[in-house]
């Protein structure tokens, strides 16, 4: 076998364990500890290795505990398993420092017995079920944990673990079976629909918790049913799951277990049970309900949807001067789930992101209401008050490299020479850096680099050459065409394979504000790592630069690579020196790097952007809708200009204007940072081929 | 000049009526389109029923189809022909397009921003109001009868910026949007087409539309009418629904096994 699947003997490991430890943190020395390690597999290694890694990027000490446990986690735990328990333990230094960290990751028994027996944990599943969710809506739940389980209707909480029913398969699908049924609270109506005022309904019992407690029983009996009518395998596992009903719930379900039962029939139900005293049974698979939060924040959301489609109303052409006239009222019609406007016999399509909240509301109030048709006036809009002059004070005396217009939505026009931008040089960072990402990631850089020469290698046929492997059957046709003809025959008789000409150049736009700190920086500057391997092969002219700022009078471009520079040492150190800075004013970013790309002699260009999607800068103006606009019109320029965006977005939750800030660039949404250096390069490979 | 002898490929009418549910009102825009001699582009997902489409219309208006499916190393000889050295002699061969030229066919050109952009460039004075075909090695000018029609299609759903269709090539072309069907339609063409009875359609389609929910979350696309005939006529030929759309959709969708997995959650929610 080959010297890579051979152990690696006690002083390699202690070599190695040194540079991810950054050897200086910890005051121990890796001897030990690497002794313990000589005795495994080298696949086992390596996978302790990379582990230690990335423990250590978040604190030096977890690092070394994971590789002090490592041979004794491994000898208990599969693979998975092992990165189960690595896992919680950063989750629990995120959550709460490094004293609880290292607790967790200390018991190792109570992490396998929790994991062996039959517990499932929300945070190996949470990716899986939060997707789940969104299959389902199509609108992104975010997740998170909490000690009971219910939802406010925009995050489903749900416990950290389970452990109710007898297997960790089972536990598992009881995780699926709750979400799926706090999902259902938020389609289906519990928190009220275009009929039923539920608040109002509560009103009337003292006993408001009591009534609350019932109510969330009531409702999984009927979401359950009504789950059934579209969604059977689904129904049918929660049934499984719960078992047969207690019997004194028998008359509820009677009354309830219907598949087109409204939440007026529950509250109705309610109205009874609430004359006696009696405490509903525990039911593992039932949620609380919160009633307060979901309330408060539904009424949120549907006050913040139907201003959306209002103020896209007031943009359609023809309808802005019509409130309150004789002719024909507008309309909105709903059809297949798509939501139209119905103006004077004409169908108007709304614009996407009027389209996204009137869906929305669909599903939060199962009709757009009528006051949605009454647009927001030209007036509506107030202008945000300036923060009192500070922002001129900041600019201090340099000048500016480039300055660059940015769009006012509220003006609907350019504000001139708006953003100052200066072009920032990073100071070198560690050095080393690169390295120890390759020493973690060696695998996966080996299977980049494989995949991306197999793409440059895909060659093309030149037919009519003077020489070449195989004959051009079309020019021997043709030469004995003219040579009976009596013309002179053409030599150029064979068939040449080439190298395809790829003329593309690609740019590269890193997010470096202040809400990439932490898990988003480090998979910026891994994914960089990964994408350098993988262009290098590929040969692509590249260039990647940061950006970060602080109001439109410092707008700050990183470079990390010019075009015309080669990636080596300067630039692998600036790689390391990515940092979280300040803030995100988005627009400026993408027309200064256009600018750049535009100048690149390529045939494509190609721009893709990596941020957590969020523009906003400081003193508030930038963030929320301005931002969004303004991002969006910038992307448009783009694509005018003949760069085509695309825009990686590290977000958990997926949010909504996503389509709207994004416009005509095409983009992609991971729910969790650490994916992003595995992933870059498959993205990459998709956009380019 | 003198030509050689011609060998004229056989164009191959359709007989039986191909099955087609219309979805809008894109049978009447393209009878329009083809009385005015305006060519089409059809643009949509993969799976959508384009293709059908174009069959159908080729029945409807008794006309030849001759279609291309365009890959990078088409040729312009590829589509508009070669001389083939038959015996002692050589032979000119009509490529597809110039024999549905001159056979007033329809021609249909598949997934055109897979050929080359060399290759794009003859269908362009067919295209205008010249409606010519060059024929360069013979030096011939064909210019196309009245019943001739050039459709091409598109999947604007592609992620590489290499593969964009040029605006002069797609201004050329009275575009026809397809999208999937809506829930119903979509039922009905999946019984029709898997053989499955109505419920079963029903919840196939509900699957299509959940995966379609995951578009641009971990999917580069939600499952296609196609994939979901084909998980029909899995099930009809007696596999069990949740292993026929796992093997038929899921699996097809995604080699990721975190997505995998969500793909399964939601064929067990349906099944
Ligand atoms: N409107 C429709 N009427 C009848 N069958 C349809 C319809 N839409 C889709 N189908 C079914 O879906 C299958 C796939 O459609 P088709 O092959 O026409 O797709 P396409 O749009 O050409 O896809 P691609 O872009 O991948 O070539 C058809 O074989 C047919 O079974
Ligand atoms: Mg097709």
């Amino acid at each position: 076998m080959s010297a890579s699947t051979r152990k690696l003997f006690a002083n390699e490991l202690e070599e190695r364990l040194d540079e991810l430890l950054f050897a200086s943190t910890s005051h121990r020395s890796a001897k030990g500890i690497s002794e313990g390690l000589e005795k495994l597999a080298r696949e086992q290694q390596e996978r302790v290795l990379h582990w230690v890694g990335v423990a250590a990027q978040s604190y030096a000490e977890i690092g070394y505990l994971v590789a002090a446990l490592g041979p004794r986690a491994l000898a208990r735990l599969d693979a998975a398993g092992f990165e189960a328990w690595v896992l919680a333990g950063l989750e629990a230094y995120d959550r709460e420092g490094g004293q609880a960290a290292m607790r967790l990751l200390r018991d190792l028994d109570a992490f396998c017995a929790a994991r062996a027996q039959s517990a499932a944990r929300l945070g190996d599943l949470e990716a899986r079920l939060g997707r789940f969710l969104q299959g389902l809506s199509g609108r992104p739940l975010a997740l998170a944990a909490a000690a009971t389980a219910h939802t406010d209707t925009e995050t489903v909480f749900l416990p950290a673990q389970l452990a109710a029913l007898p297997t960790a398969r089972d536990n598992r699908r009881l995780y699926r079976a709750m979400a799926a049924l706090l999902w259902a609270q938020t389609r289906h109506g519990t928190f009220g629909s275009a009929g039923s005022d539920v608040a109002a309904a509560f009103a009337r019992w003292p006993e408001r918790a009591r009534a609350q407690r019932w109510f969330a029983v009531l409702e999984a009996i009927r979401l359950e049913a009504v789950l059934g009518a579209e969604l059977p395998g689904l129904a049918a596992e929660i049934a499984r799951l719960r078992g047969p009903w207690p019997a004194r719930l028998l008359p509820a379900v009677a009354r309830l277990a219907h598949p087109d039962a409204a939440v007026s029939r529950t509250l109705t139900f309610l109205e009874e049970i609430m004359a006696g005293e009696d405490e509903p049974p525990q039911l593992p698979h039932a949620g609380a309900i919160d009633l307060e939060a979901a309330l408060r924040v539904r009424a949120a959301r549907i006050a913040r949807e139907s201003e959306t489609v209002r103020r896209a109303l007031s943009t359609l052409k023809g309808f802005g001067g019509r409130q309150g006239a004789g002719e024909d009222a507008p309309a909105l019609n709903v059809e297949g789930g798509r939501v139209a406007l119905s103006l004077d016999g004409e169908i108007v399509a709304l614009p996407p992101e009027a389209q996204a909240a009137a869906q929305s509301l669909l599903q939060d109030l199962g009709e757009v209401p009528p006051e949605c048709l009454v647009p927001a006036g030209p007036g509506a809009w107030q202008p945000t008050p300036r923060q009192g002059g500070g922002e001129d004070a900041l600019t201090g005396h340099r000048q500016p490299h480039a300055r660059y217009d940015e769009w006012d939505y509220r003006r609907r026009a350019y504000r001139r020479g708006w953003c100052h931008l200066f072009e920032v040089e990073l100071p070198p960072g560690d050095p080393g850096y690169v390295a120890k990402v390759g020493l973690r990631n060696t695998a996966a850089i080996r299977d980049i680099r494989r995949r991306f020469e197999l793409l440059r290698g895909e060659d093309r046929l030149l037919g009519r050459q003077p020489e070449g492997e195989e004959i051009d059957l079309d020019a021997l046709v043709d030469a004995a065409a003219d040579r009976r003809a009596g013309a002179e025959a053409s030599g150029r008789l064979y068939v040449r394979r080439v190298r395809r000409e790829r003329s593309l150049a690609a740019m590269f736009m890193v997010d470096m504000s202040g809400s990439t700190q932490g898990w988003v920086n480090d998979a910026e500057r891994e994914s960089l790592v990964m994408l350098c391997e993988a262009l290098e092969r590929l040969g692509d002219a590249y260039a990647i630069y940061g950006f970060s700022g602080w109001t439109r009078t410092r707008c700050d471009i990183y470079p990390v690579k010019r075009f015309d520079e080669r990636y080596d040492a300067t630039v692998r150190g600036r790689i390391a020196a990515i940092e979280a800075k300040d803030y995100t004013r988005m627009g400026v970013a993408v027309r200064h790097l256009t600018r750049l790309l535009e100048a690149q002699p390529a045939r494509h260009k190609l721009l893709v952007t990596l941020s957590d999607g969020r523009p906003d800068d400081f003193g508030d103006e930038y963030r929320g809708h301005y931002g969004i606009e303004d991002t969006r019109r910038a992307l448009q320029e783009a694509h005018e200009r003949g760069v085509r965006s695309y825009c990686v977005t590290i977000d958990r939750h997926g949010a909504d204007y996503l389509p709207r800030l994004y416009g005509p660039a095409r983009y992609t949404v991971l729910d969790d940072a650490r994916k992003l250096p595995l992933k870059i390069a498959d993205i990459y490979r998709r956009l380019a081929s | 000049m003198k030509f050689p002898t011609s060998l004229a490929p056989e164009l191959a009418r359709i007989e039986r009526e191909p099955y087609y549910q219309p979805v809008g009102d894109e049978v009447a825009l393209f009878e329009s389109a083809q009385r005015r001699r305006l060519p089409v582009l059809l643009k949509g997902p993969t799976g959508c029923g384009k293709t059908r489409f174009v069959e159908y219309m080729a029945w409807r208006l008794q006309r030849p189809l001759v279609t291309v499916a365009c890959h990078d190393d088409l040729t312009t000889a590829d589509l508009v022909g070669r001389y083939l050295i038959v015996g002692n002699e050589t032979v000119w061969v009509d490529g597809p397009l110039a024999a549905a030229v001159r056979a007033g066919a329809i021609c249909y050109l598949d997934e055109i921003v897979e050929a080359r952009k060399d290759t794009t460039v003859v269908i362009h004075p067919l295209a205008d109001n010249r409606r010519l075909l060059a024929i360069d090695k013979r030096g011939e000018l064909v210019a196309a009868p009245d019943d001739f029609m050039l459709v091409i299609s598109y999947n604007p759903g592609y992620q590489s910026v290499l593969k964009e269709i040029k605006p002069s090539t797609r201004q050329r072309f009275v575009a026809l949007e397809f999208d999937y069907p809506e829930a119903t339609i979509e039922a009905g063409i999946v019984a029709q087409e898997g053989s499955v009875d109505a419920e079963t359609a029903r919840r196939l389609v509900k699957l299509g539309e959940l995966t379609r929910n995951l578009k641009g979350a971990g999917l580069d696309e939600g499952a296609s009418t196609r994939l979901l005939v084909h998980a029909a006529q899995l099930i009809a030929d007696g596999v069990e629904p949740a292993t026929a759309c796992t093997a038929a959709i899921a699996r097809a969708l995604s080699d990721d096994p975190e997505m995998t997995g969500t793909l399964d959650d939601l064929v067990h929610a349906v099944f």
